[in-house]
C-alpha cells in the first residue's frame, strides 16, 4: 500500500535519476531533500566531491542561468542557495578529510560601508563548490582589513563586493593602496555587486568584473590558469 | 513645437506626491512632472534606457528637460546618458538622500552603516515592496538573510501622522531592526531642486 503522503522515496531511485531529483529540488530549495538526497549519494558510495560536483554545483548552475534569464528572482534563489548550504554542511568536513589541494584561494569581502552580503555570499558558496579555499572577512571592510588578510592568508584572487552606489567608489581606494605598496600584481583582483559593471572594473583597476557567482567562477579559473601558465613561461 | 518657459521634470514615481506638494507650495507652476513607474527600481539596468525614452519623446516639446532621479543603482550609467543628452539631474545619489539632504543622511549612514530607510512611498507600499519584493510574503525566514547586517530602520518623514509613524515602527519591528525617526519635511527636497529654482527665475526674469 503506497503512502498516504505520496511523497516521493529518494532510496528508489537509480543515481541518474537521484541527482537528477537533486537538481529539481535544488530549484525548489528544498534543504531537506537535499541533505538527505546528498547522504544517500554517500552512502552509494560516492566521493563527496563527486556529489558536490555533480549533484550540487550542477544543479546551483541551472538556477544560475534561469536567474540570469530572468524565470528566478532573488528570493527562489536564496532558497536554492540554502538547500545547497544544507548539502554542502554534510560535505564540508568529509572533502577537508580527503586532503584534496584547492584549486586556488580567495579572500572576499563586501567594502566599507557597506553591510550586504548576499552576493558575496553566493559567491563564495558558489567558489568553495568549485574547489576554492575561501576565507569570507564579511562585511563594511575598511582597507587595512584587506591588506591584512591578503598578508595573513596569501590568496591567489582578491574579491570585493558593494551593492551601493555611493560605496563602490572604495574599491579603487583598495587597489590604490595596493598599488602604493607595490603588492597590486601579486594577486587577482576580481569586482562585483549590482550596481557594478565592467567599465567600472576598468576603471578601478581590477582584473575583472563578474556579472553573477557562476561568472564569478569561470573568471577565476581562467585568470588563475592564465597566471600560472604565464609563470611556467616566465620559468622556462 | 516647443512651448516657451515650460519645463518638464522626468521623475520617478516614488517622487511623485513629494514633488508636486513642493511645486504647488513653491508656486512653480511653469513646471510639469511626468512619472516613471517606481517599480523599475526592481529592475535597475532598465532606468537609464527609460528615462532616456522619456526624453526624446519631450525634446522639443519644452523649453527645458530635468531629471528627478537619483543614480538608483544604476551605475553611473544615468548620469553618462544624461551628459549625451544633455540633461541635468537633481544632486545626489538616491532618494533617501534628496529627502533627508545630504549632511543628514552622510552623518545617519555614517553612523550605522545598516541603516534600513522607509520614506513616506516606501511606508505606503511596504507590504508590495518590500515584503512581496523581497519574496518575504512567500518565503519570512528570508528576513534574517535580507537584513541581518541592519541594525536599525530609520523613518524618513514627509508627512508624518501617528499612524504612520506606528506603520514605520510596526515595520521596523517586523524587520526585526531598532527603529527611529526624522522628520524630514519637504525643504530638502526643494533644497535640491536647485536647477528647477534656477530655471524658475530665468522664467520669471
Amino acid at each position: 500500500m503506497s503512502d498516504d503522503t505520496d511523497e516521493l522515496d529518494l532510496r528508489t531511485l537509480d543515481d541518474n535519476e537521484l541527482v537528477e531529483q537533486m537538481h529539481d529540488d535544488l530549484y525548489n530549495g528544498l534543504r531537506e531533500e537535499i541533505e538527505e538526497g546528498t547522504r544517500i549519494l554517500l552512502e552509494r558510495r560516492w566521493t563527496p566531491d563527486v556529489v558536490l560536483d555533480r549533484a550540487l554545483v550542477g544543479g546551483m548552475q541551472i538556477v544560475g542561468v534561469d536567474f540570469r534569464d530572468g524565470i528566478l528572482f532573488v528570493p527562489e534563489v536564496l532558497q536554492a542557495a540554502n538547500a545547497m548550504k544544507g548539502g554542502m554542511e554534510i560535505l564540508r568536513p568529509l572533502l577537508a578529510e580527503t586532503g584534496a589541494e584547492p584549486i586556488g584561494k580567495i579572500v572576499i569581502g563586501t567594502v566599507k560601508g557597506d553591510i550586504h552580503d548576499i552576493g558575496k555570499n553566493l559567491v563564495s558558496m558558489m567558489m568553495e563548490g568549485a574547489g576554492f579555499e575561501v576565507i569570507d572577512i564579511g562585511i563594511n571592510n575598511p582597507v587595512d582589513k584587506y591588506l591584512e588578510a591578503l598578508e595573513k592568508h596569501q590568496p591567489d584572487i582578491l574579491g570585493m563586493s558593494a551593492l551601493l552606489t555611493t560605496t563602490m567608489p572604495y574599491m579603487k581606494v583598495v587597489i590604490d593602496t595596493m598599488k602604493q605598496k607595490g603588492i597590486r600584481d601579486d594577486y587577482i583582483v576580481m569586482v562585483g555587486g549590482a550596481p557594478l559593471n565592467e567599465e567600472f572594473g576598468k576603471a578601478v583597476g581590477a582584473d575583472a568584473y563578474c556579472r553573477d557567482a557562476a561568472v564569478a567562477v569561470e573568471t577565476a579559473k581562467a585568470l588563475i590558469h592564465a597566471r600560472r601558465q604565464a609563470r611556467v613561461a616566465r620559468a622556462a | 513645437m516647443a512651448s516657451p518657459g515650460r519645463t518638464l521634470v522626468i521623475a520617478c514615481g516614488a517622487l511623485a506626491r513629494e514633488l508636486m506638494a513642493v511645486i504647488r507650495t513653491s508656486g512653480w507652476q511653469h513646471l510639469q512632472v511626468q512619472c516613471l513607474p517606481a517599480d523599475l527600481h526592481n529592475r535597475p539596468e532598465r532606468i537609464t534606457e527609460a528615462v532616456r525614452q522619456k526624453i526624446h519623446a519631450a525634446r522639443g516639446r519644452f523649453s527645458q528637460l530635468f531629471v528627478a532621479y537619483g543614480d538608483c543603482g544604476t551605475g553611473g550609467a544615468l548620469d553618462r546618458m544624461l551628459a549625451e543628452e544633455g540633461v541635468e539631474r537633481i544632486a545626489g545619489a538616491h532618494c533617501y538622500e534628496f529627502l533627508s539632504g545630504s549632511s543628514v543622511f552622510e552623518q545617519l549612514s555614517d553612523e550605522e552603516p545598516g541603516t534600513f530607510y522607509l520614506t513616506d512611498f516606501l511606508l505606503r507600499h511596504f507590504e508590495r515592496i518590500v515584503i512581496q519584493g523581497l519574496g518575504l510574503d512567500r518565503f519570512p525566514h528570508l528576513v534574517q538573510t535580507y537584513f541581518g547586517n541592519y541594525r536599525r530602520l530609520v523613518y524618513l518623514a514627509q508627512e508624518p501622522t501617528v499612524e504612520r509613524l506606528e506603520a514605520a515602527r510596526a515595520a521596523a519591528r517586523r524587520l526585526g531592526l531598532e527603529f527611529e525617526s526624522r522628520h524630514t519635511g519637504l525643504a530638502p527636497l526643494a533644497q535640491a531642486l536647485t536647477f528647477v529654482k534656477r530655471e524658475a527665475v530665468a522664467w520669471a526674469g
